[in-house]
Order: structure tokens, then C-alpha cells, then sequence
């Protein structure tokens, strides 16, 4: 008995501990800082707070940044940012966890399973930016090997672009694993002499263009607009077979390249009924690829998310108020 | 770790191989050159055939229907009754215990986003907490780290981390004690339990994401469950061993008192084992840091973000300076909870200078002033955020950033040859040796090495193994992450042995070694990968390299025991004899460690499996690449499922072999003298 008689009394102080600052956070659970402050800083309709999901590009970026500065300085929300993959973010509408993604692309199986059948979120509209995915290369290789944009030649090029880890293939460099992409499918169904390698992001995609086009080194590889970088080294588009109206049904047969994207925005059902200022913005929310573009290169050059969107906002305070009126 | 790896190595069946007479190869030599030569030759002869590859766009059936499985739950997902009644309600409940733990110590989601208890509330807490249960170097560590985490600018990232290690280890203690009594005081129990878990260990921390975002969508409650399943294995096993370790004797004399059950359990079972139990505390709480910094690919908050985003956009600076958090993080948790295990110790009390009474008036004291800050950070703004103008977080990352650069332009010459030499002479030829061989041929190589190390049973269940890899349809995957396993680990036993012989010669490199390996244990694994990214970009050999630093210190500190354990006056008796140091290592030291020598090859496989499917976050192939995929990307997840299953199977084949060179007998050892 004096053992567990010890162990209780050793317990005690962490326990009664415990319940003193329970009791503590009962009693004061009205006057904490955070809640007066908050009460002083909204103002007009009560925004309350919304999870936007933060995919991993930089233009991306820059449109969640604009969205989040005008919801939390112009409309007093409490705006939380959530890093999420791309597909990974739309199951957050089911969970709860994310009300808003600013960028999409595309993903006709996520729209009908999220929003047609289990209607947990819904389309707000267009972000006015239109997206491009394809293969590009530097443009050091457009001018010396003209014909090497056309998809047809890709196999005579094969050998110049093999690496450590392409397997003796050609290689094709990709981004994140969790971006939009055919390139497997296209590489086997096009009997191309190729392998696709990940370079893991969309960071690493730039850091090897960027390089190949300094030492004038061959690299074929995975790109898209809108996209800041392609005003620093103008990327050359490889044509491959012309998209065409169901081409790309099944992600195992795709033969053809990328569609045009009309990028839109999807916000969550409950954000969407609950009449926030918030769910009017982001429907409001439309720009164009110039924007983008501008305050991405300015993020890129080591500004704050937070900083690039309010030097764009205090410059386009007109385009801001037509979102919100 | 090493209570855990005696039981394990106690445990292993000793197959009888009969060795022959000297001055013929032993039959075991024979099969394994058979084997070679099988390997060899089928490799030359059917080069590229039957090699069942699977290109990484398209699916097996299987994948199909696992594909229709993941459609179909989300479709059912609100009015099938096991998600009704049994999922949907424990994802509530464990989400109202993170979320109440997450508004207390990091952020609510109203107003300022302020937590519930600001930083000076948060710190004094904790740090008095670190008293109550250690002592006071380690509650001065405790604040001292928390106070960092601020100056870092990550206070409010590593609050949410803490915050999600604390709900996860509270609800694996919830479990974990009580099926760790149950295993520890009935047998059978044990005997169902014990293969459970062993099969939760192989598990890298990377493949239970997938299945359980399946069923408990993604999210912090997501987390806390698979940080639940992680952790709990040390907790039970360490509690039934302490159960189970009390004298028979002891257990007698308070059933002569006539004692109950339950009565027993509560004054004899539990108070002697509670040494033990808070060891297991000690390592669930560890595996758990580990486990929520991975979560945060299934959105669990804290630093695991950080990382992950610094992953992706090669921010070097923000990932050390977020993996410095997490390293710290670890030490404090590892100090706190082994002080409190030797607090817990049997007649720590009498060694104690202050008595009872006067420690318990100093933490009352001590509490009301916590009390005193607890309040002040609800209503103080200075004491609720953490002053923005102490954060040198973005002066640490430039810093870093600049130093990253600096070494990726002038040491780029040096790092590209080495990762192109090693890739092109090394990996890629052994790759294809893998890959372009038949798979029936590799098969029965693999059974005939298995048969040799460990007898028919070994062999059919490596076979087994082989089998369910290739139903998943992920040959050539599994062979591609096998190739860079093999690789890694053989670097992880040179380094083993070179430093492991060093410290078992030598009492001071074992000193100043040790802490070095401790420290080098206990963090994620995840952390690996940041700064060999910064050098080598995103490729295998990057995941390859992390993998072997990763597992390098748990081999190094076998074989150091292995060594250092040999009887001095065998190792004596070499050197009057006359033996140079070089053959006193190479004839009686090595050959007489050579059961901790495979010991630290089982498990420096099984950490470096585990890295190389974490590795797939930094351009690593095959099966880590399939699960990294499946889970970002809904046409191809029924693939990364399969995989996460093949990544399991593999790893049960490699411990399994390991072990069985482990446990069998050893060689007659040669004469030191030639």
C-alpha cells in the first residue's frame, strides 16, 4: 500500500495542477485577448474564419496571398492557411478542413465526386487565368534544333537528354508527383524512346531549366503557365498530338497533349451557405495572368506572400472593390 | 531501443545446420554459391525477360478494384453503418481531443488566432510540468528550448507539433497500458500480440498515411490515429516485459496475503513495473514526433508543414531552421520522459537531498506563480504572441541559405561527380541486376539463400512474400527499392563496422561517440532528408545517402556492444601471442561479434527501408515513389496502396533473413595466429 500511496502523492501535483488551470481557463474564458481583440478589428458582417488550402506553386501562391490579405484586412476574417497537395486539398471539403482552393486545375473526377454527387463544395467561377501544362525545353535548344518542337522528332533527340537516372533513356523531367500529369501515359502510348524522372517541385523544375539554359545543357521537362519564370528563360512548348474532346478520358490510354485550362475557383458548400463575406470573395476573385505573374516574381525575389499581395492590392484598389461590391 | 532488440534477439528459433567436416565448404557455402551462380548466369542468359515491369502509368486489375474501393468508401462514406457508428464517431471524438490540446497550446481559429494559454503561459506551464515529473536541469532545458522556438519564429508551429505528440501519446497510453497488462499477465495474450506488433514495426511511418486519409479523411484527427498505431507497439511491449519481468517469488508472496487480481495489479504488477512502463513512454513518445512531423502530408499542423514546404520549394534555410525545432523538440521530450523514468525508479526517493515535503511546498509555490504567468499570457498581448521583434527565424534561414549556396557552387564539382560515380558505377549496375533478371529466377535465388540461413521454414516464407509482391503487381518496384536498400545498408555495415570497432577498442571514442549516435536516434527521420537535399538535389542517391545516416547510428552502436561484449582475455591472450592489432580485429574481434554484426545489418535494413520510402519526397523510385504518388493523385491510388503492402512484405522478407543469420550458429573461429 505505501507505494501506490506514493505514486498518488507523487501524481497529485501534476493533477491537481491540471484541474487549477482548467479551472483557471473556466473562469477567465471570456476575457481572453484574443477574442477582444478580434471583436475591435472586424468590421461590417462577421466573416469568421476560412481555411484556405495552399498548393505548392508559386502562382498559386500569389493568388492565395491576394485572397487571404483581402479577407483578413478588408473584411476582418481570421484567414488559416493550410499547406495540402492538390487532390489531397479537395477531400478536405468532405472533412471540413479546407473552404477554399483559389487555383484549379481541371480534375473532372474531383468535381463529380465532391461536388455533383457528394455536393460538399461548389465552382466559384473563374480566376480570368487560363493554364497551359506541356513539355518544354530551353530555348537554346529551339534555336539550334528547330525541328525538336515538333513531338514527332523527340525520339531522334532521345540519347541527348539520357541522365544517371533515366535508365539509358531519354528523360523527362516532371514536377511534383502530386501536380497534374500525363506524362507516363504519353511517354508509353506515343512509343517514345523516354522515361519520366520526378524532380520532386516545382522549385527543382526551375533550378534545371534554369541551369540548362546557363550552360546550354539539353533538358526536356514539364512546365506550365501562367508562370513567372517563363519572363526570366522563354521556354520552348514541344507540340505534341493535338488535344481533342476526350482524348484524355482514360489517364491510362491519353495519347494527345494537354487541354486548355480555364482555371477556376472551388469553395466548400458550408462556406459557400454560411453567407460569409469571404464565399463573395472569392467568387469576386478574378485577375489575369499579367497579375499573377507580377506578384509571384516579386515573391520569388524574396518578398513575403503577405507584402507581394498588399503592394499589388494598394496598386489595383479599383480591381479589388469590383470583387467585393 | 535495446531492451526491444534483446527481446527480439532472444526470441529468434535457432535452425540446426549441421556443419561438415572441416576442409570442405560448409553446405551452407555451397547453396549461397549456387545461388550466385543461378543469379549470374540467369542474368546473363535471359537478360530483360519475364522481368515483369509495370510502367508507372498504367494499373493491374487489382489496383483497379482497390481504385473502385477507395471510390466506393467515399461514396458511402455518410450512410454505410461501420463509418456511421464506428469511424465517423472516433474521428469526432479523437478530434475534439487535438483540437482541445491545439486551442490551448498553439492557435484557436477565431479571432487574433491566439491559443488558448499565450507563449509565457505555455512555457511556465511546461517547464513546471518538467519539474513535477524530472527534475531541474531538465525543466531549465524545457524552457530554455521553448524560449528558442520563439526566437526561431516557430513558436506557434512547434506548440501545434507538441500539441499533437501530447493527444497522441495521452490516447497510446489510453490503449497501450492496458493491452501491454493484458499481454504481460496472460501469455496467450502475448502470443496473439506479440506478431501484431511486430508487424507494426516493420511499417515505415510513410505507408500507414494512404489507408488511414482513406477511412478517416484527411486532418489532425487523421494524424493523431496513425500516430496512435505507431507508438503504441513500445508502449505495450515494454509494458508487458515489465509486468512479466517480476519475480515469481515477489508475486507469490502477496498471493500467500491473499490479494485479488485487481488488487495485485494495483499494488504489486503496476508499482514495480512502472520503471519500465515509463520507458515505453520515453519511446512511444519519440516514435510519435516522428510519426505527426510525416502527418502533415495528410495536413496535420506544426512543423512537419514547415519541412514539407521547404522540401518543395528547395528553401534549405527554412528547413533547417524548421528541423532544428524538431531536433530540439526531440531532445526535450527524450530528457523529460527519462528523467522521469529514473524518478520512477525504485529507491530514487532515499537518494533524493530534499524531502517529500519540502519538494511538494516548492512545486505549490512554484505553481501559483505558473498560475500568475498563465493568466497574464490570456490578458496580455506581449505575453499571448510571441514578440515578433525577438524572431531571428528569417535571419537563421538567410544565413543558412547563403551557406547552402555557397557550398552547392564550390562544392558542386565534388558533390555531381560523386553522385553521378555512385549512381552510374554503383546503383545502376546492381539496379539492373535486380530489375533485368527473370523474376522466377530471382525467386529461387532468394529461396536458396533464405533455405541456407534458416531451413525450409525460412525459405517458404520468403517465397511467400515473393508471391504476394508479385500479385500486387509491383515486381520490378519492389526490386528497384531493394536495389537501393542493399546498397545503403552495405555502406550503413562499413560504417558500422569501422566505427563500431572503434568503440568497442577504446573506452573514449566510445565516450565521445555515444551521445553523438543517442542524439543521432532519436529524431524523425523526415529531418534526414533536408540537408543532403540542399547538396545533391533531388534524386535516389539523396535518399540513398539520408537512409545510411539514418540508419548508420543504431548498426554502429550493435556492433560496438557486440565488440566491446568479447571476454578481454580472449582478446589478451591474441595480443601476448603476438597478433598485430589488425589481426586481433580481423581473426578473434569481428568473427566473435558476428551475431551483433547480422544483428546490425537486420536493423539497419529496416531503417533504411523506412528512409528510402521517405525518400520518395526527394526523388527516390520504385515503391516509396508508387505510395508518395497513389496518395497525391486519386487515378492511381489503388497503385500506392499495393505498394505500401509491398513495401511491408519486403521488409518482413529482409528482417526475417536478417535474423535467421542472426540466430544461427556461429563459425568455428580460426586460430589468431597463421
Amino acid at each position: 500500500m505505501r507505494k501506490a500511496e506514493r505514486l498518488i502523492k507523487r501524481t497529485m501535483p501534476a493533477v491537481a495542477g491540471a484541474a487549477a488551470a482548467a479551472l483557471l481557463l473556466a473562469g477567465c474564458g471570456g476575457a481572453s485577448v484574443n477574442q477582444t481583440a478580434a471583436a475591435a478589428g472586424a468590421t461590417g458582417t462577421p466573416c469568421g474564419s476560412v481555411n484556405v488550402a495552399m498548393n505548392a506553386w508559386v502562382g498559386y501562391t500569389a493568388d492565395a496571398a491576394v485572397y487571404s490579405y483581402v479577407a483578413k484586412n478588408k473584411l476582418g476574417c481570421t484567414v488559416v492557411q493550410k499547406d495540402l497537395n492538390e487532390q489531397v486539398s479537395w477531400q478536405g471539403f468532405a472533412s471540413g478542413e479546407v473552404d477554399v482552393i483559389i487555383e484549379n486545375w481541371g480534375h473532372a473526377d474531383l468535381t463529380k465526386q465532391y461536388i455533383t454527387d457528394q455536393k460538399v463544395a461548389v465552382d466559384a467561377g473563374s480566376t480570368g487565368n487560363e493554364g497551359h501544362i506541356g513539355w518544354y525545353v530551353p530555348p537554346w535548344m529551339a534555336e539550334k534544333y528547330p525541328d525538336i518542337t515538333d513531338g514527332q522528332n523527340l525520339n531522334k533527340y532521345a540519347s541527348m537528354f539520357t541522365t544517371s537516372e533515366s535508365g539509358g533513356k531519354g528523360q523527362v523531367l516532371d514536377g511534383d508527383p502530386a501536380f497534374v500529369t500525363n506524362d507516363e501515359a504519353l511517354v508509353k502510348n506515343l512509343n517514345l524512346d523516354y522515361k519520366v524522372v520526378f524532380a520532386g517541385s516545382e522549385a527543382a523544375l526551375i533550378q534545371s531549366f534554369r541551369t540548362a539554359e546557363q550552360n546550354k545543357t539539353p533538358l526536356l521537362g514539364y512546365f506550365y503557365e501562367p508562370q513567372w519564370f517563363l519572363s526570366e528563360v522563354p521556354l520552348k512548348k514541344v507540340n505534341l498530338p493535338k488535344w481533342t474532346e476526350g482524348c484524355d478520358a482514360n489517364p491510362e490510354k491519353v495519347a494527345c497533349d494537354y487541354p486548355t485550362y480555364k482555371l477556376n475557383k472551388i469553395i466548400s458548400k458550408k462556406l459557400d451557405d454560411s453567407g460569409s463575406p469571404a464565399a463573395k470573395l472569392a467568387k469576386g476573385f478574378t485577375w489575369t495572368n499579367e497579375d499573377q505573374n507580377s506578384v509571384a516574381t516579386d515573391i520569388q525575389g524574396g518578398m513575403t506572400p503577405e507584402a507581394a499581395a498588399k503592394k499589388w492590392v494598394d496598386a489595383h484598389q479599383s480591381v479589388v472593390d469590383g470583387w467585393l461590391s | 531501443m535495446s531492451a526491444l532488440l534483446q527481446e527480439r534477439a532472444t526470441a529468434q528459433p535457432t535452425p540446426a545446420i549441421a556443419t561438415e567436416p572441416r576442409r570442405r565448404p560448409s553446405r551452407r557455402t555451397v547453396l549461397l554459391l549456387t545461388a550466385a551462380a543461378i543469379w549470374i548466369l540467369g542474368f546473363l542468359v535471359l537478360n530483360g525477360t519475364s522481368t515483369l515491369a509495370l510502367p508507372a502509368s498504367e494499373l493491374t486489375d487489382l489496383h483497379r478494384s482497390l481504385n473502385q474501393f477507395n471510390a466506393w468508401v467515399a461514396a458511402n462514406r455518410a450512410d454505410n453503418p461501420v463509418f456511421l457508428y464506428i469511424f465517423t464517431p472516433l474521428r469526432s471524438a479523437v478530434d475534439a481531443v487535438a483540437n482541445l490540446f491545439t486551442t490551448t497550446f498553439a492557435a484557436t481559429t477565431t479571432g487574433l488566432r491566439l491559443p488558448e494559454i499565450g507563449w509565457l503561459g505555455t512555457v511556465a506551464l511546461l517547464t513546471w510540468i518538467a519539474l513535477a515529473v524530472g527534475n531541474i536541469r531538465v525543466a531549465l532545458l524545457t524552457a530554455a528550448v521553448f524560449v528558442f522556438f520563439g526566437i526561431q519564429g516557430l513558436f506557434v508551429e512547434a506548440t501545434y507539433t507538441f500539441a499533437l505528440v501530447l493527444t497522441s501519446v495521452l490516447l497510446t497510453l489510453l490503449v497501450g497500458i492496458p493491452l501491454g497488462v493484458l499481454a504481460g499477465i496472460y501469455g496467450r495474450v502475448a502470443r496473439v500480440i506479440t506478431p501484431v506488433l511486430d508487424f507494426m514495426q516493420t511499417l515505415p511511418t510513410f505507408v500507414y498515411l494512404a489507408p488511414l486519409a482513406l477511412v478517416f479523411l484527411i486532418g489532425p484527427a487523421s494524424a493523431v490515429i496513425a500516430t496512435v498505431i505507431y507508438a503504441a507497439p513500445p508502449v505495450i511491449r515494454l509494458t508487458a516485459h515489465g509486468i512479466r519481468r517480476i519475480p515469481d517469488n515477489t508475486r507469490e508472496a502477496s498471493d500467500s496475503l491473499g490479494t485479488t487480481g485487481l488488487q495485485r495489479l494495483l499494488t504489486l504488477q503496476l508499482p514495480m513495473a512502472r520503471r519500465t512502463i515509463v520507458m515505453g513512454i520515453n519511446q512511444g513518445t519519440m516514435a510519435a514526433l516522428s510519426m505527426v512531423t510525416i502527418a502533415a502530408l495528410i495536413a496535420a499542423p506544426g512543423l512537419g508543414q514547415t519541412v514539407v514546404r521547404a522540401l518543395q520549394s528547395l528553401d534549405v534555410g527554412t528547413a533547417v531552421n524548421a528541423g532544428l525545432s524538431i531536433v530540439l523538440l526531440a531532445i526535450v521530450l527524450d530528457r523529460v520522459t527519462t528523467a522521469a523514468s529514473r524518478r520512477a525508479e525504485p529507491g530514487f526517493a532515499r537518494k533524493r537531498s530534499a524531502s517529500p515535503k519540502t519538494r511538494f511546498i516548492f512545486l505549490a509555490v512554484a505553481l501559483a506563480g505558473v498560475l500568475v504567468m498563465v493568466q497574464l499570457s490570456r490578458t496580455m498581448l506581449w505575453a499571448a504572441a510571441f514578440p515578433q521583434d525577438l524572431n531571428v527565424g528569417p535571419a537563421i534561414v538567410q544565413a543558412v541559405n547563403a551557406a547552402s549556396h555557397w557550398l552547392q557552387s564550390n562544392l558542386s564539382l565534388f558533390t555531381v561527380s560523386l553522385r553521378e560515380g555512385v549512381t552510374n558505377g554503383i546503383l545502376n549496375p546492381f539496379q539492373s541486376l535486380l530489375t533485368d533478371t527473370p523474376f522466377y529466377i530471382l525467386v529461387i535465388v532468394i529461396a536458396l539463400v533464405a533455405y541456407a540461413l534458416g531451413g525450409w521454414k525460412l525459405a517458404a516464407l520468403t517465397t511467400a512474400c515473393l508471391g504476394v509482391i508479385i500479385y500486387l503487381g509491383l515486381w520490378s518496384d519492389s526490386m528497384v527499392t531493394l536495389a537501393g536498400t542493399l546498397v545503403a545498408t552495405a555502406v550503413v555495415m562499413v560504417l558500422g563496422i569501422v566505427f563500431g570497432v572503434a568503440m568497442g577498442r577504446s573506452s573514449r571514442v566510445d565516450q565521445l561517440m555515444r551521445p553523438l549516435l543517442d542524439a543521432g536516434q532519436t529524431m524523425p527521420s523526415f529531418v534526414y532528408l533536408v540537408p543532403f537535399l540542399g547538396l545533391f538535389g533531388a534524386t535516389r542517391f539523396t535518399a540513398i545517402v539520408a537512409g545510411i545516416i539514418y540508419a548508420a547510428p543504431v548498426a554502429i552502436k550493435i556492433t560496438a556492444d557486440g565488440i566491446g561484449g568479447i571476454s578481454p582475455t580472449v582478446v589478451e591472450s591474441a595480443v601476448a601471442s603476438g597478433s598485430t592489432p589488425w589481426q586481433v580485429i580481423t581473426k578473434v574481434q569481428l568473427p566473435m561479434a558476428r551475431q551483433s554484426l547480422a544483428l546490425a545489418a537486420n536493423q539497419g535494413l529496416i531503417y533504411v527501408l523506412a528512409m528510402v520510402v521517405v525518400g520518395a519526397l526527394v526523388g527516390a523510385g520504385g515503391l516509396g515513389y508508387d505510395v508518395v504518388a497513389g496518395f497525391v493523385q486519386s487515378s492511381i491510388f489503388g497503385k500506392g496502396l499495393a505498394a505500401g503492402l509491398a513495401i511491408v512484405f519486403l521488409g518482413i522478407m529482409l528482417d526475417r533473413m536478417t535474423q535467421a543469420a542472426a540466430a544461427a550458429p556461429a563459425r568455428r573461429i580460426p586460430s589468431p595466429i597463421t
